[in-house]
C-alpha cells in the first residue's frame, strides 16, 4: 500500500496569539511554527503501518509558502519517503485545499491519504471530508484506532457519544485524533538523512484548480476579555461566594 | 429561499443540540425546514414538526439511515440542496463529519463552528482556538454553515405543528460499513449542556483520584469533565475531555481542578459565566480566567470543598 500524508505548517500551539491592530489577522511575524499537532499523528500512523510491512511507501504532502517545507522535511525526519510541496503564495481555504489533494491523489494514486482532523489555527475541520466527498472515497474521520485489514480499514472514531467504529474500503481518507499514537521525536541521524530525500516542488497555479477565496475575512478581533477575578483563601469562602455572590450553587 | 437544518438523532429521541442548532437556523432565515434522515424515526419527525420555529419537516425513512454514516447521509442530503440557500448542522462531532462532504459536492467554502448570525451570509466564528474571532462573509451561491450549538438557546420545543411531508431515500454507499458504537452511559446530566461542570487535570495523578471529583459532581448533580493531559494520560476516557479538539462547554459555574490552563483547554470553556479554579501553582493560566481562585492542594481542597457543601441547606440542582 502506498499512504499520503499531507500536513501543514501552522503557529506552534503554545504560542499566545495576538491579533494585529487594523483587524486583518494574526500576527505571524517572528512567530513560532510548527506542524499541526494531530498531523503529526497521521505521519505516526503511516509510520507504524509501514513499520508492520503493511505499506512500502509514504509520502508527505504540504501545501503552503515556501517555509512550509519545514513541516514535509520533519516528516521525512520520522518516516516518510519522499515529500511534495505544492506552492501557494496566500492562505487558502479548506475547499481549495482538498481540490489541489485530488489533483495530487490522481497523479500519485495512494491507497489511503492520511491526515489530522482540524488545523489549530483556522479550526475548519473540513479538508479530509472535502477531498474524500471529491474523490468519491470513503471517510473514517477522528480516527483514534486505527486496524489494517486486507483491502480494508477497520477505524475507532470519537463521537461525543463515546467511540464509533466502522469498516471502510480502500481507497480511503482517514482524519486522525490526537489519541491515536504518540508521535516520535526524530534522531538527529534520522535528520540528517531527511535532508537527502527528495521534495517535488509543484506550483498550485499549474494545477488547473480554482483556488480563489470564497469567503471574505472582513475582520478578526480579540475576544471579549473576562473581567479579572479574586483569589479566595479557603474553601469555606469559595464555597460562600458560589453560594451568596455568584449564586451559582 | 429557505435553510435546511439537519436534525441529529438516535432514530428515537432528537439529539439536544439539534434544538440549539434550530435557533441559529431561524436567525438565518425563518423559512425553516428540518430533514430527518433515520429508520423508524417517526418520533423524531413528530417531535420536530411540533417546534414553533420549524415550517416543514423532510423525513426520509431507510434502514440505509440507522446508523449514521456520512457517506449516505450526504447522497440523501443533496437530493434536497436545490431548494434551499444554506444547508446547517450543529458543530459537534455529527455536524463536523457531514458538512464538509456536502459542502464539497456543492462546491460551496463551508463556513465552521459560528457563534452568531450577522446577517444570511455573514457570519462570527472563533479561531485559533478562540483567542481570536473572524467576522466572514461567505460569497457562495449556496452555503454550508455549521453552528457553535452552546453558543444559541435552544429552540422552544412544543407549540408547533408543522407539516411533515416523506421523501425517498438516496443510493447507499457499499464502501462504508458501521459495526458498533460505545455509548458511554451515565446518570449524570451530558457534558455538553450540564448546568455544572467539574474537570480534573493533570494535577489529579491518576485515574483512581477522580473519585474525588465525582463525588462532588454527585452532590452538586454536575457533569465531569478532564483537560486533554488528563485524557491523554488515560485517567478518564476522551468523551470527558474539554477543550479546542474536544468538547465547548458553556455551564453556568465550571469547576476547573488540578488544571493548569493551556489555551487548548481554556478554549472549550473560557465562555462558562462563573469559572473556579482549584491549583496549588499560584502562577497557572487557569487563574487567568478564574472568577474564584484557589490555590490550594486539590487533595486536601476537594474533601474540604464536599464536606462544605454537605454543610449547606439547599443546593441547586
Amino acid at each position: 500500500m502506498k499512504i499520503l500524508v499531507a500536513v501543514k505548517r501552522v503557529i506552534d500551539y503554545n504560542v499566545q496569539i495576538r491579533v494585529k491592530e487594523d483587524g486583518s489577522g494574526v500576527v505571524t511575524d517572528n512567530v513560532k511554527m510548527s506542524t499541526n499537532p494531530p498531523d503529526d499523528n497521521a505521519i505516526e500512523e503511516a509510520v507504524k503501518i509501514k513499520e508492520a510491512g503493511k505499506a512500502k511507501e509514504i509520502v508527505a504532502i504540504t501545501i503552503g509558502e515556501e517555509k512550509a517545507q519545514e513541516t514535509v522535511r520533519k516528516a521525512l525526519a520520522v518516516g516518510a519517503d519522499r515529500g511534495i510541496h505544492v506552492k501557494v503564495d496566500n492562505v487558502i481555504e479548506p475547499l481549495a485545499v482538498s481540490k489541489i489533494l485530488k489533483k495530487i491523489v490522481e497523479k500519485e494514486n495512494p491507497d489511503l491519504v492520511f491526515m489530522g482532523k482540524q488545523a489549530i489555527d483556522d479550526d475548519c475541520n473540513q479538508t479530509g471530508q472535502m477531498l474524500a466527498a471529491l474523490l468519491n472515497w470513503p471517510q473514517a474521520t477522528f480516527a483514534s484506532k486505527i486496524e489494517v485489514k486486507d483491502n480494508a480499514l477497520e477505524v475507532t472514531r470519537e463521537i461525543d457519544e463515546g467511540l464509533e467504529t466502522i469498516e471502510v474500503n480502500v481507497p480511503a481518507i482517514v482524519t486522525c485524533d490526537l489519541r491515536l499514537n504518540e508521535p516520535r521525536y526524530a534522531s538527529l541521524p534520522n535528520i540528517m538523512k531527511a535532508k537527502k530525500k527528495p521534495i517535488e516542488q509543484i506550483n498550485a497555479s499549474d494545477l488547473g484548480v480554482d483556488i480563489n477565496p470564497r469567503i471574505e475575512q472582513i475582520k478578526v478581533e480579540e475576544p471579549p476579555k473576562r473581567k479579572a477575578g479574586i483569589k479566595v483563601a479557603s474553601v469555606e469562602e469559595l464555597v460562600q461566594k458560589l453560594k451568596n455572590e455568584a449564586k451559582v450553587i | 429561499m429557505s435553510v435546511l437544518l439537519i436534525a441529529e438523532h438516535n432514530n428515537k429521541e432528537v439529539r439536544p443540540f439539534t434544538y440549539n442548532a434550530i435557533t441559529a437556523a431561524s436567525q438565518i432565515n425563518e423559512d425553516l425546514h428540518v430533514l430527518v434522515l433515520g429508520h423508524q424515526a417517526d418520533d423524531v419527525a413528530k417531535s420536530l414538526s411540533e417546534v414553533p420555529s420549524v415550517k416543514k419537516v423532510i423525513h426520509v425513512d431507510n434502514e440505509i439511515y440507522e446508523n449514521y454514516i456520512a457517506e449516505n447521509y450526504t447522497s440523501a442530503i443533496i437530493k434536497h440542496a436545490e431548494n434551499y440557500s444554506h444547508i446547517v448542522s450543529s458543530a459537534n462531532t455529527f455536524g463536523k463529519n457531514l458538512m464538509p462532504r456536502i459542502a464539497a459536492l456543492l462546491d460551496t467554502s463551508q463556513v465552521s463552528d459560528i457563534i452568531k448570525v450577522i446577517s444570511e451570509d455573514t457570519f462570527l466564528r472563533p479561531i485559533y482556538a478562540g483567542n481570536a474571532f473572524a467576522t466572514v462573509k461567505s460569497n457562495d451561491k449556496k452555503k454550508c454553515v455549521t453552528i457553535r450549538p452552546t453558543s444559541f438557546d435552544p429552540a422552544d420545543k412544543s407549540g408547533g405543528s408543522a407539516e411533515i411531508t416523506k421523501s425517498d431515500p438516496a443510493e447507499a454507499s457499499s464502501s462504508t460499513k458501521f459495526l458498533k458504537k460505545e455509548e458511554v452511559k451515565s446518570d449524570r446530566p451530558e457534558l455538553g449542556t450540564a448546568r455544572i461542570v467539574i474537570s480534573g487535570g493533570r494535577g489529579m495523578q491518576n485515574g483512581e483520584n477522580f473519585k474525588l471529583i465525582s463525588d462532588i459532581a454527585d452532590k452538586l448533580n454536575a457533569a465531569i469533565g478532564a483537560s486533554r493531559a488528563a485524557v491523554d494520560a488515560g485517567y478518564i476516557t476522551n468523551d470527558h475531555q474539554v477543550g479546542q479538539t474536544g468538547k465547548v462547554v458553556v455551564p453556568d459555574l465550571y469547576i476547573a481542578v488540578g488544571i493548569s490552563g493551556a489555551i487548548q483547554h481554556l478554549a472549550g470553556m473560557k465562555e462558562s459565566k462563573v469559572i473556579v479554579a482549584i491549583n496549588k501553582d499560584g502562577e497557572a493560566p487557569i487563574f487567568s480566567v478564574a472568577d474564584y481562585g484557589l490555590e490550594a492542594d486539590l487533595f486536601e481542597a476537594l474533601p474540604q470543598f464536599l464536606s462544605e457543601l454537605n454543610k449547606l441547606n439547599t443546593i441547586q440542582k
